[in-house]
């Protein structure tokens, strides 16, 4: 868990026990009352939840463009934990991995949502050395260095 | 054009996968230009080792090297970097708006 490729985690206190979130990111039709990054319509959900099965999302921004991540479920416990590869024809990644993980909480649901991407061999190696301090340090090297051209 | 990008980020990442390389990056973030005998010093690296190191950054676009006379200086390049630090805004975004769905939708109702 320490020292990953770069990776997006987030983490969210729901009113709502684990079941409840649970079918909120396995059952497809609750899923599609979800799934997008803006008011715009989930327009399909796929979503064979054991390890091996398949996941598939369609959704619509409101700017009209569509998107389709699709992925391969990895591991699945129920109402604990949720992992699956995720690619996005079109994002400037082959292959990276969603993990989501809930965890029981003061009556409600700890989520947490990893995003990462999948290491090659190379990297998985030398993966402990961290990338924090050097992504730490990006923001503000790249705010103080213009780009050429 | 994707698929040229797909490759480019991938470089990127395993370029910056190495504890070395990312030293190399951060001295030449802090002192523009140095050579590559003024890099390998603090790293223990033999010129040849040194070298590989360089030729995977400069692959990956994340540096570039000019000659002058007998000595090689080299740069910083960010274009590259700056990819990698968009494709995590990006999912950063498009997660944050999707969970505050979910958290919404199952919250919805369900005060008990």
């Amino acid at each position: 868990m320490i020292g990953r490729l770069p990776s997006v985690t987030i983490v969210r206190r729901i009113k709502a026990p684990p079941a409840k979130v649970w079918a909120a990111i396995t059952q497809p039709a609750l899923m599609m009352q979800w799934w997008g990054p803006d008011a715009g319509p989930t327009l399909s959900a796929e979503a064979d939840v054991r390890p091996g099965g398949r996941f598939s999302v369609v959704f619509r921004l409101l700017n009209g463009e569509e998107h389709n991540p699709t992925g391969i479920y990895q591991e699945v416990i129920p109402e604990k934990k949720l992992v699956f590869t995720w690619e996005w024809p079109g994002m400037p990644e082959r292959e990276s991995l969603v993990t989501f993980l809930l965890e029981p909480f003061d009556g409600g649901t700890k989520l947490t949502l990893i995003h990462e991407h999948l290491p090659d061999e190379d990297a998985r190696k030398s993966h402990e050395e961290g990338w924090s301090g050097l992504l730490d340090k990006l923001p503000v090297f790249l705010a103080g260095a213009e780009c050429p051209t | 054009m994707v698929k040229y990008q797909a490759s480019a980020m991938d470089r990127t990442f395993s370029a910056l996968a190495d504890p070395n390389r990312r030293q190399v990056l951060l001295r030449l973030k802090d002192e523009p230009g140095l050579s590559v005998s003024e890099l390998a010093r603090p790293l223990s690296l033999k010129l040849p080792g040194m070298m590989k190191h360089l030729d995977v950054l400069s692959d990956a676009g994340l540096i570039t090297r000019t000659k002058a006379g007998r000595t090689v200086s080299v740069h910083l390049s960010v274009g590259p970097m700056r990819e990698a630090m968009e494709w995590l805004k990006r999912y950063e975004r498009f997660w944050t708006v999707s969970l505050d769905r979910l958290v919404a939708l199952v919250e919805e109702g369900g005060e008990r």
